[in-house]
């Protein structure tokens, strides 16, 4: 049974990048959205790592780091009721709008 | 606290393919190794990740593996792996931990 | 400005005219509906960042340089790091479990998660990038002084080293060996050789620079 974030001894795997940057505004974002939701008891780590397993394995290899996040969150939101697909979609087509 | 095993103790780590969330690497299933130290009991997280509330706590070790008896071809002989595996997870066994 | 009767923050992350990938975007859509609910406010976000830019590897390198000048404390950190770093006014995270492990001359510890990204935060901050990669979680289990010889270590072959593995509540602190050199150092000069990557255990910490 394939688990796609299972990685210990993974053949293949190549060099290390060792490239630092700071995180990104979003993904910093991201990062305390992801903790406030936990603090308040709308997300579990093993929820959210969970949902990261659950992305399919060419996805979850092209996806960085906090696209991952984003995407488990996405689905914890819907899965949990407190957001809807459809809402995120119109919020996303809305704020695309305004922002151009 | 009452522990199934106890630090020195020969574990092999079992091997299982459940549709739900584990903790449990593919790489060390299978392997055997010694207790080395005893973390405590803590929520099981195989529940938790689906909504559960992970009771009863399950008691959490941190387990010691030769590197040469995981994977072929590794030297040196004398380095280790050590892994943090929860009890459902160990048997006890009197084979050769290498 | 026009009113509104929800909170204005809502869009205060709104960044004009430049390209966003897709995940970017569904974020910034799902913070403002949680703030247009009711569910999350702008202002414990930015509380959360905050605590974020708050913690960096000063902090570990500070429970190192103790652990070098006081063999008490270090006792005491390898038994019970939580409230080992309580004592320098460090508060260890309450959701998981901060374990001290000590480089000798005969073994070197190094930290990874092959599952995810665990990782001692609370007194190092944010991984970097490599910890999280793909190519260390394979890697570094099966051969980590390949791994190691990339971070410019090299282990003599009689070097017992330790991979962990942190695949559940434990988040693991590597104590760096003293460098040869350092005596009669202060906390302060012995802290600055600690690096964040000798607390991961991919390199040892710094010998002083001898001017």
């Amino acid at each position: 049974m394939l688990r796609v974030h299972d990685r210990g001894g993974w053949p293949e795997a190549g060099p290390i990048d060792r490239d630092e940057h700071d995180l990104s505004m979003w993904e910093r974002r991201t990062d305390a959205l992801m903790r406030v939701l936990r603090s308040k008891n709308y997300m579990q780590v093993d929820e959210m790592r969970r949902a990261i397993e659950g992305i399919e394995l060419s996805r979850y290899e092209q996806l960085t780091y906090y696209e991952r996040w984003a995407e488990a969150m996405e689905v914890l939101m819907i899965e949990k009721g407190v957001l809807t697909q459809d809402e995120i979609d119109r919020k996303v087509a809305e704020l695309d709008a305004k922002t151009g | 606290m009452e522990t199934k095993f106890q630090p020195g103790d020969q574990v092999r780590i079992r091997v299982d393919a459940p549709p739900h969330h584990i903790r449990t690497p593919a790489y060390v299933q299978g392997k055997t190794g010694r207790i080395e130290r005893i973390h405590g009991a803590y929520r099981n997280p195989e529940s938790l990740a689906h909504g559960g509330d992970g009771l009863p706590k399950t008691v959490l070790y941190l387990v010691r593996l030769d590197q040469t008896h995981i994977w072929d071809h590794y030297a040196p002989s004398q380095d280790t792996l050590l892994i943090d595996i929860y009890e459902h997870w160990l048997e006890a066994t009197e084979g050769c931990a290498s | 400005m026009h009113d509104h009767d929800h909170d204005h923050d809502a869009h205060v992350s709104i960044e004009d005219g430049r390209d966003m990938r897709e995940s970017e975007k569904r974020v910034r859509a799902m913070q403002a509906l949680l703030i247009e609910k009711g569910i999350i406010t702008a202002d414990e976000i930015r509380r959360q960042e905050e605590v974020l830019d708050a913690v960096n590897p000063a902090m570990g390198a500070q429970v190192v340089a103790r652990a070098w000048v006081d063999t008490a404390f270090k006792s005491r950190l390898l038994a019970d790091a939580k409230s080992a770093v309580e004592e320098l006014g460090f508060e260890a995270d309450q959701m998981t479990t901060l374990v001290a492990i000590e480089n000798t001359e005969t073994i070197h510890n190094v930290v990874v998660c092959t599952l995810c990204s665990c990782y001692p935060r609370a007194l190092l901050g944010l991984p970097p990038a490599w910890y999280k990669s793909l190519e260390y979680r394979s890697r570094v289990v099966v051969d980590p002084r390949g791994v190691l010889r990339e971070f410019g270590l090299e282990l003599d072959p009689d070097i017992e080293v330790r991979v962990y593995d942190s695949t559940a509540d434990m988040r693991y602190l590597v104590v760096p060996e003293r460098p040869p050199g350092t005596e009669g150092m202060g906390e302060a000069e012995l802290a600055e050789l600690v690096t964040r990557d000798s607390m991961i255990g991919v390199t040892k910490a710094q010998t002083p620079v001898t001017p």
